[in-house]
C-alpha cells in the first residue's frame, strides 16, 4: 500500500522544500525598493479598493456559467473517448444525446445575445 | 438495446424533455407564441396519454440499473404529475398574456420541471431522486420571480430557492449518511439492512426534514405562503399540485420501499409533524385575507391531511395518499385558474376577500365552479376532496390512530370557514363600484368546467382511481 504512494510522497516534499528554497533564497538576495504601488495588493492590474457591492455586467456570470457547463462537458467525453471501443452503440447514441442536448443550449444562448457583448444588440437580442 | 428497451417504459418524462428543448429553441427562433403553446400542451397531453396507458397495462418493474420504477405507484405518480402539467399549460396562456409575461421560457421550464417531477416520482435509488428533484426545483425557482418587476417575484424566488438549497442540503446529508450506513443508494438494498447504527438512524432523519420542507409541512412550512403568493397565480397552482404530488410520490417510495422495516421508528414522527401541519396550517389560514395567501395555508393543511395517510404505514395508507394527490391536483389547479381569471379580467387586480365581493354573479359558469373547488377542498361529499380525506382518515384509524383522524376532522370542520366565507364574499356582499367582468376565453372556461366535472366524478365514483392500484 504504501509502495504505491511513495512517489506521490516524495513529489510532495520536493514542492515544499523547493517553495521554501525559493522563497527564503528570493528574501535573502532578491533588491527590495517598494514603493505605494508595489504594496498594494494584485488584483489583475485593476484598483483593488473600492465598494465590495459593486455592479458587474451580467454577461461576466452567462460567460462563466457557459464555461461551467462545456467544461463539464468534456469531464464527461474524455472517459468515453478512452474507452471508446469498449463500449457498444448505446453509450456511443447516449452521447450523442447529451452533446445535442447541450448543443441545443449553446444554440438557444447565442441567439438571446449571451456571448454579444455590444451592449446595445446584445439588449436588442434579449428583449 | 437496453437503454432503448428501458426509454420504452420511460416515455412520458423522454417526450417532456424532449418538449421543453423544442420550446427553448422556439424562444431562441422567436416562434409564434400561440404555435409554443399548441406544442407544450400537446407535449403535455401525449405524456398524460402515455403515463395513463402505462398506468393501465400495470406492468411493473425497474429500469436503468434500478435506478428508477414503472409501473403502480410510480406510474400513478407520473399520471398525476402530468395532468397537472397539462391543465396548468392549457391555463397559462390567456392569464400569462394577461399579465404581460407569455414567454417561450416559461413553457421550457415548465416541462423540464416536469421531467425531474417524474423522475422524482418514480426514483428508486436516491441518487436518482436527487438528480429529479434538483431538476425540479431549480426551474421552479425562476418560475416563482417571472414576475421580476414586483417585489413579491423577487421575494418569492429568493425565498425558495434560499430555503429550497437549505433544505436540499438536508437531504443531501441524509442521503450520504445513509449510503454510509448501507453502503447503498439503492432503496432496496437500504431495505434489506438489518445493521441500524446511529449513522443509519441520523441518516433517515435527515432524509425525513428534507422532504417535510419540500412538501411544506410544519415547522418546515414558512416560505410556503411568500412563495405562493409572489409566484404568478397559475405557476403557483402548479407548484401546489405537481410539484407536491411527486414530492408525495417520493417520500411514499422512500418510506414504503427503503424504510418500511423502521415503519415503528418514523411513523411517530411523522404523527406529529402531521397534527401540527393539520392545526397550525388550518388555524393560519382562517385569519387570512388575502385569497392566494389563504389557498398557501390551506396547501399547508392539506399536506398535513397527506400526512395522516403516509403516517399509517400500510398500503392502503399509501393508496389514500395518492388519491388524495390526485384530488388535490384538479381542485386546487381550477380554484387557482379561478382566481387567476379574477386577478386579471378587468385590470383591477384583485387578490383580497373584500374585492372578491358579487363576483360570483359576473361569470356565473366560473363562480359555481370555484364554489365546487372550495367545497371539495372543504372536504364536503360528494366532492373529490372527500373521497380523498376518506381514505387516508380510514387508513388512519385502521392503525389505531384515532387522535390523528380526530383531529383532522376537527380541523376540516374548522377549514369549512374560511372556504365557504369566500362564497359569502361571492354570492351574499355586493361590491363598493359596480364591477362588469369581461367574458372569459373559452378554452380557458371549458377547462375549468371541466376540472369542475372531474372533480364530482371522482367524489362520485372514487373507484375509477382507487381500482387502478
Amino acid at each position: 500500500m504504501f509502495e504505491l504512494y511513495f512517489p506521490i510522497a516524495v513529489l510532495a516534499v520536493v514542492a515544499v522544500v523547493l517553495a521554501l528554497v525559493l522563497m527564503v533564497l528570493s528574501g535573502i538576495l532578491g533588491p527590495k525598493r517598494p514603493d505605494k504601488v508595489k504594496l498594494m495588493p494584485y488584483e489583475s492590474g485593476m484598483d483593488p479598493y473600492g465598494q465590495a457591492r459593486d455592479r458587474y455586467s451580467v454577461s461576466f456570470y452567462l460567460v462563466a456559467v457557459e464555461f461551467i457547463v462545456f467544461d463539464l462537458e468534456v469531464v464527461f467525453l474524455y472517459p468515453w473517448a478512452v474507452r471508446f471501443l469498449d463500449l457498444d452503440a448505446g453509450a456511443f447514441w447516449a452521447m450523442m444525446v447529451f452533446i445535442t442536448v447541450l448543443l441545443l443550449g449553446l444554440v438557444y444562448t447565442l441567439k438571446k445575445g449571451t456571448l454579444d457583448w455590444d451592449s446595445s444588440t446584445a439588449a436588442h437580442n434579449r428583449a | 438495446m437496453d437503454l432503448l428497451h428501458d426509454l420504452s417504459y420511460f416515455w412520458p418524462a423522454a417526450i417532456t424533455s424532449i418538449g421543453g428543448l423544442a420550446a427553448m429553441m422556439a424562444a431562441a427562433f422567436k416562434t409564434d407564441m400561440r404555435w409554443v403553446n399548441a406544442v407544450a400542451v400537446f407535449t403535455a397531453l401525449s405524456a398524460t396519454v402515455v403515463a395513463a396507458s402505462d398506468l393501465v397495462a400495470g406492468h411493473s418493474g425497474l429500469l436503468f440499473s434500478g435506478m428508477v420504477a414503472h409501473g403502480g405507484t410510480a406510474a400513478f405518480g407520473t399520471f398525476v404529475v402530468s395532468l397537472g402539467t397539462l391543465f396548468t399549460l392549457v391555463l397559462s396562456r390567456s392569464y400569462l398574456e394577461k399579465i404581460g409575461h407569455h414567454y417561450a421560457e416559461v413553457y421550457a421550464l415548465i416541462l423540464f420541471a416536469t421531467t425531474g417531477m417524474i423522475v422524482l416520482a418514480s426514483a428508486t435509488d436516491l441518487v436518482a431522486l436527487f438528480v429529479g428533484l434538483e431538476t425540479m426545483s431549480v426551474c421552479l425557482y425562476v418560475l416563482a420571480g417571472l414576475v421580476r418587476e414586483r417585489k413579491t417575484g423577487i421575494e418569492a424566488a429568493l425565498k425558495y430557492f434560499l430555503l429550497g438549497a437549505f433544505s436540499t442540503g438536508f437531504l443531501l446529508y441524509g442521503i450520504a449518511l445513509l449510503y454510509g450506513a448501507t453502503m447503498s443508494t439503492s432503496l432496496d438494498v437500504i431495505a434489506a439492512t438489518t445493521d441500524k447504527g446511529g449513522l443509519y438512524w441520523a441518516g433517515v432523519g435527515l432524509l425525513l426534514v428534507g422532504f417535510l420542507f419540500k412538501v411544506s409541512a410544519v415547522p418546515f412550512h414558512m416560505w410556503t405562503p411568500d412563495v405562493y403568493q409572489g409566484a404568478p397565480t397559475t405557476i403557483t397552482g402548479y407548484m401546489a399540485t405537481a410539484a407536491k404530488t411527486s414530492a408525495f410520490v417520493a417520500f411514499i417510495l422512500v418510506l414504503g420501499r427503503g424504510l418500511q422495516g423502521s415503519v415503528e421508528q418514523w411513523a411517530p414522527v411523522l404523527e406529529i409533524v402531521a397534527l401540527l401541519t393539520m392545526i397550525v396550517g388550518n388555524l393560519i389560514a382562517l385569519v387570512q385575507h388575502d385569497v392566494k395567501r389563504m389557498l398557501a395555508y390551506s396547501s399547508i393543511a392539506h399536506a398535513g391531511y397527506a400526512l395522516v395517510g403516509l403516517t399509517a404505514g400500510t398500503l392502503s395508507g399509501y393508496d389514500g395518499v395518492l388519491f388524495y394527490l390526485f384530488a388535490y391536483t384538479l381542485m386546487n389547479i381550477g380554484a387557482f385558474a379561478v382566481l387567476a381569471y379574477y386577478e386579471t379580467a378587468d385590470g383591477q387586480e384583485r387578490s383580497t376577500l373584500e374585492q372578491f365581493a358579487g363576483l360570483g354573479w359576473q361569470q356565473p359558469a366560473l363562480g359555481v365552479a370555484l364554489s365546487i373547488f372550495l367545497f371539495s377542498l372543504a372536504g364536503m361529499p360528494p366532492f373529490a376532496g372527500f373521497a380523498g380525506k376518506y381514505q387516508v382518515f380510514a387508513a388512519a384509524i385502521e392503525q389505531g390512530y384515532i387522535t390523528l383522524a380526530l383531529v383532522g376532522v376537527l380541523t376540516s370542520a374548522a377549514a369549512a370557514f374560511y372556504y365557504i366565507r369566500v362564497m359569502v364574499y361571492l354570492y351574499f356582499k355586493s361590491p363598493e363600484q359596480p364591477v362588469s367582468l369581461p367574458a372569459v376565453d373559452r378554452l380557458y372556461g371549458w377547462t375549468i368546467l371541466l376540472l369542475a366535472g372531474l372533480t364530482i366524478l371522482f367524489g362520485v365514483m372514487p373507484s375509477l382511481i382507487v381500482n387502478l392500484f
